[in-house]
């Protein structure tokens, strides 16, 4: 395990070597992360708002089944990837906690949260060096991707759970939900409108993620696919 | 009323045949699922064990459940079932009016303390002490905790007693209270629907009756062998759903087919009922099959969860009308303004100061001189 690293504030001028941010786990993580948030956000619009109809005989159209299939599927493998990108939280070391656990409590990160508030507000042109995670967008992905996975997460079984029913294990984990809820048209309400929030999420990350690495002076996107984080001057 | 008389010395006091008694056996067992012995097992429960008494209570209710209950598919079954409660009290049906009519509940709560069943129709307004529903001169309230306290059990029947119905419905004037919120230590079945399907009704009551315990209940304390699956799960139409037909309108082609009413905002999908499995008037039909859409009337606060004819609800909490489609796209819209807003910024301070903004090129010289 490569040590936990806190986030860092680096000097402000001078050439600094490449540091490993993303382990391979973690790259793997975001990248399949990425691909099942794209599939589950399709499929789930079109489950809540079905294509036009077919025409044609049921012994042979099975769209609907097929979308939904692949909802659940892709549900299951985003399920088994936030269990994973715990277990990597835990396991991995370097930066792969912070996603979780902002250091809110550390003067650095205070001050780097400030600055990058200052930074998006253009209100200064020198951005921020630093080994981390950018303060900001780990608040917004603790707000607006982890909280509202959580919740897609729990729902979604608790909505699986209705259909397999009392005796099977999804409803034993999930069941709860339902009851929590009374009128279940809330849950599967409540699962959409976490999808809108992480489809918002989406946009923006991918925005900042360009931004920072064609204005910042470090390397975002090439980060996320070689795992080093190179920076300019 | 005999103590300790048996339901079958009581049914057949009252002209009811053995073979009709074992035909009604039948009917009841099937509707519980039992298997082939089940028939055996009710008849020889109802022979041998005492008569539970039944008080039916109306509190703040429409009487639909009764009606429903009249309406019974098989009338053998609500023959015998009426029978035996209008020995007890419904004050609906029965004989006795008036403080004549009162006497009885107040009998069968000092004779079977502990030991009689307690069926609810409609839910207790809290407001005002009560005032909203008054019966024989006095609040509800005050006659359901009476009759509560010492029940066996209490079904509560339909959505009023369940969840509160339309009379809790946002903003719930009479604080009218579903039955389960007011007990605490008597068992309550919950029995949803508005109304329920008469064969549920007559089925939960024969359970308690036949087995005297309550049925296997799900978190909702709905009977599970009524309640354990969707209107969706069993709906003839399914295979439409599946396949992705979806009538559209209400007098489109897939309409005339009988597609999907999914689109049309069928509550079929999160409503735990039986409707289609049993269907309504002696299996006749039920609201998906006459071409309407479920509305959800055994769920929980269904009045609110409109409008019944679009896919996703209205969301009042956002002060105007609108859905979950509508408020995730309102955000994402204002997210991509403050996106474009802040990239427009960019490209025209880089622009108007005509220099990089990164890569320290943008730092001011200290001087001149520097700067050479």
């Amino acid at each position: 395990m490569q040590p936990r690293l806190p986030y860092t504030i680096l000097p402000d001028t001078g050439p600094l070597p490449d540091v490993q941010m993303y382990g391979t786990g973690i790259r793997f993580w975001h990248w399949s992360n990425a691909l099942m948030v794209v599939v589950l956000s399709v499929t789930g619009y079109f489950i809540g708002t079905p294509p036009p109809s077919s025409i044609g005989d049921t012994s042979v159209l099975y769209w609907m089944g097929w979308i939904r299939f692949i909802h659940l599927a892709a549900g299951y493998i985003f399920g088994v990837l936030f269990l994973m990108r715990i277990w990597l939280a835990l396991t991995a070391g370097g930066v792969a906690h912070q996603l979780f656990v902002p250091a809110i409590w550390r003067a650095s990160w205070l001050r780097g949260f400030m600055k990058q508030i200052e930074w998006n507000l253009l209100l200064t042109n020198r951005p921020m060096r630093y080994i981390g995670l950018n303060p900001l967008g780990n608040i917004v992905m603790l707000l607006m991707f982890v909280i509202p996975s959580v919740v897609l997460v729990l729902t979604g079984f608790a909505m699986y759970a209705e259909v397999t029913g009392h005796e099977s294990w999804q409803y034993l984990l999930f069941g709860w939900m339902s009851a929590l809820f009374g009128n279940t048209l809330d849950m599967h309400i409540l699962h959409r409108l976490a999808m809108w929030v992480v489809l918002s999420f989406a946009m923006a990350h991918i925005y900042i993620a360009v931004r920072e690495d064609i204005l910042s002076r470090q390397t975002t996107v090439s980060a996320m696919l070689s795992g080093d984080r190179l920076y300019r001057d | 009323m005999k103590k300790g008389e048996t339901f079958f010395e009581a049914i057949k006091g009252r002209g009811v045949s053995r073979r009709d008694f074992l035909g009604f056996c039948g009917v009841m067992a099937t509707y519980m699922g039992l298997g082939p012995d089940g028939v055996g097992l009710v008849a020889h429960a109802l022979e041998t064990k005492p008569r539970i008494p039944v008080l039916w209570l109306h509190g703040l209710e429409c009487t639909c459940c009764s009606e429903s209950f009249l309406r019974s598919g098989h009338p053998l079954a609500s023959d015998i079932v009426m029978t035996m409660i209008s020995l007890d009290y419904d004050d609906t049906i029965m004989a006795a009016a008036g403080h004549q009519a009162e006497q009885i509940v107040e009998d069968i709560i000092r004779d079977y303390k502990g030991n009689y069943l307690l069926a609810v129709e409609g839910n207790v307004p809290l407001a005002g002490d009560g005032m909203a529903c008054i019966v024989g001169g006095r609040p509800f309230k005050d006659q359901f905790h009476e009759a509560a306290r010492h029940a066996k059990a209490i079904i509560a029947w339909g959505t009023c007693a369940s969840s509160g119905c339309v009379q809790a419905a946002k903003p719930n004037p009479t604080k009218a209270t579903p039955i389960h919120k007011l007990v605490t230590h008597v068992p309550v079945v919950n029995v949803p629907g508005c109304p329920p399907i008469a064969e549920v009704m007559t089925g939960v009551i024969t359970y308690m009756l036949t087995y005297d315990r309550i049925p296997e209940l799900d978190r909702l304390r709905r009977p599970k062998m009524f309640y354990s699956q969707r209107v969706h799960d069993k709906c003839y139409r399914r295979a439409h759903f599946d396949a992705g037909q979806f009538v559209e309108s209400w007098d489109d082609e897939g309409a005339r087919q009988g597609w999907c009413l999914y689109k049309m905002g069928c509550r079929g999908p999160t409503t735990y009922n039986a409707c289609a499995a049993m269907e309504w008037n002696e299996g006749v039909s039920f609201p998906i099959k006459s071409g309407h859409g479920c509305i959800g009337c055994s769920e929980e606060g269904f009045w609110d969860r409109g409008p019944f004819y679009e896919r996703l609800p209205n969301m009042m909490q956002w002060g105007v009308e609108s859905n979950a489609d509508k408020v995730g796209l309102a955000a994402g819209a204002a997210l991509a303004g403050g996106i474009a807003v802040q990239a427009g910024a960019t490209l025209l301070k880089r622009i108007v100061t005509g220099r990089k903004l990164d890569a320290g090129l943008d730092r001011k010289p200290e001087s001149e001189e520097e700067f050479k």
